[in-house]
C-alpha cells in the first residue's frame, strides 16, 4: 500500500468527527459608507499609501513620487514611464528594477489589499524583487471586505494570484516595524479616475 | 523529552527579561483585540470558520483526493509523506532530481517539526531560513520561539551581536531597520543564488488545486517565484473545501496573530512558474490518530496564528524555548501531548486553565479544555510524578470521606502551627517552596457556616 493509500485509509477508517454540513457563509460581511476612504486610511497603517489621479496624469503622478529611480517597468496602460522590459527568458534578470509599475485588479477596504491577476506580466518575481512598487487600480473598483473579494475572484483559467497589501515588512527584531523586508520597500496604491 | 517547570524556571531567573518577554507578547495581544473590534461580525465569523473546520476534518479523505486531482490538472505534482522521513526523503529527490545544491525556505512549523534542515545538511544541501526572525535564530542555532515570531525572545543587542559575526555590520549598531536592510542584502544574493524555493502552505483549497501562503515579508514569493522548482509542505488538515471560505479564514489569520488587518501578501499558487516545476508534499505525521480521538481532535483545526501563546500567562512569563516542543503554548502543549505523552507530559500543567487561549482562538478550539483532560489521561496512563499521584490519592480518599476529613482538617490546623519550619517546608511541600502557607484559623468554613445559620435563626 503506498503512503496516499495509507492515509487515506487510516481517515475512511478511524475518523469519528460526525460529518456536518458545509456552512453557508452569512452576508455579514462590513460595509463601509466610503470604500476609497477606509482603504486609505488603511494602507496608511501598513506602510503604503493610496492616491487618486486622471489617467493622463499617471505619469506625472508617479514620476514626482519617484524621483530617482533608475530601472523602471511598467505594465500599465497610459503609463510610459517604463524603460525596462519584463518579458526576459530568466527572472534573475529582473533583480536591478528599481520600480515596477503594475496594474492591480481591485481594492479591498477593509484591509487596504489589492488584487493582482499578473495576467500582463510574465515572472511573478516582478512585484516582490522590484525595490519599489506602483499598483494602479480603477477607482470604482473597490469592494468592501474579503467576501466581496473572492466573489471576484476565479482560477478555472489562472494560474496565480496575490492580495498585496501595503510595500513588504518585518517587526521580527523587537516588535520595531521596519518597512522593506525582501519585497518592494515602498509601496503606493493608484487609482485612476 | 521536556520538562516545562526546570526550563521556565530558568527563564524566570531573569526576571527584567521575563517581564520584558511578557510585554512585548501582551503588546501583540492588546493589537489583535484592536484589529477585532473593528469588525462587528468578529464573533460570527470566528463560529463559521470553526463550522467549516469541523465539516472539512469530518470528510477530510474526500478533500484530501478532491485536492489531489484539482492540483494536477493545474500542472502541480502532488506527493504523500506518511511521516516525516518520508517528507524529507521526497523533499531530498525533488532537489537531487533537479541537482539543486542550495534552497531558500520561508517559515514553516511542519519542516521544523520533521527536523528538514538537519536532514538535507547531511546531504550536503545549503538550506537558508529567509524569514528575518527564523533567519536570526537559525544563525545562533536555536531553534524558533514563537510560530508566527520566531526571535520574540531576543533582545536587539543579541540580534546585532550575531549579525556582527555572522553578516559583518556595525558593532554596537542594533537598529531594527539597520539590521534588517543588512540581512536583506544578504538574503537577497541568496535567493538570486538558490535552485529551489520551499514553503509552507496556510491554506489549501480542494476546490481549485491551490494553495495559499501568507507572509509580510515577501520572503516566500521570492523563493518560489525565482527558482524553477517550488516545493510547498503542507499537513493534511491544511484543506478548506472552497475558494469562498478564504474570505472567512484570510480575515481571522492575519487579525488574530499580530493585528494587522491582513498580512502583506496573501499569495494563491495555483500552478508552476514559467517552464518550472511546482510541488507539494501532503504530510500525515500523526496527524490522523486525531480524527480518532472524541477528545483532541478540534487541535487540528488550529490555523497557527499563535494568539493562543500571546495570550498565554504562562507562555508569556516562560518563553517559547521552556516547551522543548516545536510548537509551544496552548496548542503545542496539546498537539505534542496527544502525539507523544510520555515525553511531553509536563506540557498539560504549564497552564493557569484560565481559558484566555479558547477565547481568541479563531476556530473555537477548546484548548484548556483538552489541556484539563490530557492531565487527567495521564494520571490514567501512569505517567504523573509519584508526588502528584500520591497525594491525588489522599485528596481523593479525604474527599470522599466527610468525617475523616472533618477530622484531618481539625487535626492539621491544630499541628501545623506547633511544628519547626523545617518539617512544614520540607522538600515534599512544593507548594510552599515559593509561597508562605496561610495562618492556620481557629474553625474551618463548616464550622464557621454552620454557626453563621444558628446566627441567623
Amino acid at each position: 500500500m503506498n503512503s496516499k493509500q495509507y492515509i487515506l485509509n487510516s481517515i475512511k477508517n478511524t475518523n469519528i468527527i460526525k460529518e456536518t454540513p458545509c456552512p453557508q457563509i452569512p452576508d455579514f460581511g462590513i460595509v463601509y459608507e466610503d470604500k476609497f476612504e477606509q482603504f486609505a486610511q488603511i494602507i496608511k497603517t501598513v506602510g503604503g499609501d493610496a492616491l487618486v489621479c486622471k489617467k493622463e496624469d499617471l505619469d506625472k503622478t508617479i514620476a514626482s513620487l519617484y524621483e530617482d529611480e533608475k530601472v523602471i517597468s511598467s505594465n500599465v496602460d497610459g503609463c510610459t514611464l517604463g524603460n525596462f522590459n519584463t518579458d526576459v527568458d530568466d527572472p534573475h534578470k529582473l533583480k536591478d528594477i528599481d520600480l515596477a509599475i503594475v496594474k492591480g485588479e481591485f481594492a479591498v477596504s477593509e484591509n487596504g489589499a489589492v488584487w493582482i491577476k499578473n495576467e500582463d506580466n510574465k515572472h511573478r518575481v516582478l512585484y516582490f524583487i522590484a525595490q519599489n512598487i506602483v499598483i494602479v487600480v480603477q477607482k470604482d473598483k473597490i469592494v468592501n471586505n474579503m467576501h466581496e473579494a473572492y466573489e471576484n475572484i476565479d482560477f478555472s483559467d489562472a494560474g496565480y494570484g496575490a492580495f498585496v497589501s501595503g510595500p513588504s515588512k518585518t517587526a521580527d527584531i523587537e516588535q520595531s516595524l521596519v518597512i522593506g523586508a525582501h519585497g518592494p520597500k515602498s509601496g503606493y496604491v493608484l487609482f485612476v479616475e | 523529552m521536556s520538562n516545562h517547570p526546570q526550563e521556565a524556571a530558568k527563564f524566570v531567573a531573569n526576571d527584567e527579561r521575563m517581564h520584558w518577554h511578557d510585554k512585548a507578547l501582551w503588546f501583540v495581544r492588546e493589537k489583535r483585540d484592536l484589529a477585532s473590534k473593528s469588525i462587528p461580525e468578529w464573533e460570527e465569523l470566528r463560529s463559521v470558520a470553526s463550522e467549516i473546520k469541523t465539516h472539512t476534518l469530518s470528510k477530510l479523505d474526500y478533500y484530501l483526493e478532491e485536492f489531489e486531482k484539482n492540483a494536477t490538472q493545474k500542472g502541480i505534482t502532488v506527493h504523500w509523506a506518511k511521516d516525516a522521513l518520508e517528507h524529507n526523503e521526497i523533499v531530498y529527490s525533488l532537489l537531487e532530481k533537479n541537482k539543486v545544491s542550495k534552497i531558500v525556505k520561508s517559515k514553516s512549523m511542519l519542516t521544523e517539526e520533521c527536523h528538514l534542515n538537519p536532514y538535507l545538511e547531511e546531504r550536503n544541501i545549503e538550506v537558508i531560513d529567509t524569514d528575518l526572525g527564523e533567519r536570526i535564530v537559525q544563525l545562533r542555532n536555536e531553534p524558533p520561539s514563537h510560530i508566527v515570531l520566531p526571535a520574540i525572545h531576543l533582545k536587539k543587542s543579541e540580534v546585532s551581536e550575531t549579525f556582527v559575526e555572522k553578516l559583518g555590520t556595525e558593532k554596537g549598531n542594533d537598529d531594527p531597520t539597520y539590521l534588517t536592510r543588512a540581512a536583506r542584502a544578504s538574503l537577497r544574493e541568496d535567493f538570486l543564488d538558490a535552485g529551489a524555493g520551499l514553503t509552507g502552505v496556510n491554506f489549501a483549497i480542494a476546490q481549485t488545486g491551490g494553495v495559499v501562503v501568507c507572509t509580510n515579508e515577501g520572503n516566500a514569493d521570492m523563493g518560489a517565484s525565482l527558482p524553477k522548482l517550488h516545493i510547498a509542505s503542507m499537513g493534511i488538515e491544511k484543506i478548506i473545501p472552497k475558494l469562498e471560505h478564504l474570505g472567512v479564514f484570510t480575515r481571522l489569520l492575519a487579525k488574530s496573530a499580530t493585528g494587522q488587518p491582513i498580512t502583506s501578501y496573501t499569495t494563491h499558487f495555483h500552478a508552476p512558474v514559467v517552464d518550472g516545476e511546482m510541488h507539494i508534499v501532503i504530510v500525515d505525521n500523526q496527524r490522523t490518530p486525531f480524527l480518532a480521538s472524541k477528545d483532541y481532535n478540534k487541535a487540528l483545526a488550529c490555523i497557527r496564528c499563535g494568539a493562543c501563546m500571546n495570550t498565554c500567562p504562562v507562555y508569556r512569563r516562560s518563553g517559547g524555548h521552556s516547551y522543548g516542543y516545536v510548537i509551544p503554548g496552548p496548542i503545542g502543549s496539546t498537539l505534542g501531548n496527544f502525539k507523544d505523552p510520555k515525553a511531553n507530559k509536563t506540557l498539560p500543567f504549564a497552564c493557569t486553565l484560565c481559558g484566555s487561549c479558547t477565547n481568541v482562538c479563531p476556530v473555537k478550539i477548546d484548548l484548556d479544555t483538552q489541556l484539563y483532560t490530557h492531565r487527567q489521561d495521564l494520571g490514567a496512563q501512569g505517567l504523573l510524578s509519584k508526588q502528584k499521584t500520591i497525594s491525588m490519592k489522599i485528596t481523593a480518599k479525604l474527599m470522599q470521606h466527610p468525617k475523616l476529613f472533618d477530622f484531618f482538617g481539625k487535626t492539621i490546623r491544630k499541628l501545623v502551627p506547633m511544628l519547626p519550619k523545617s518539617i512544614v517546608y520540607s522538600k515534599y511541600n512544593i507548594w510552599g517552596q515559593t509561597r508562605d502557607l496561610p495562618k492556620m484559623p481557629k474553625n474551618s468554613f463548616k464550622e464557621l457556616y454552620k454557626q453563621g445559620l444558628k446566627d441567623e435563626l
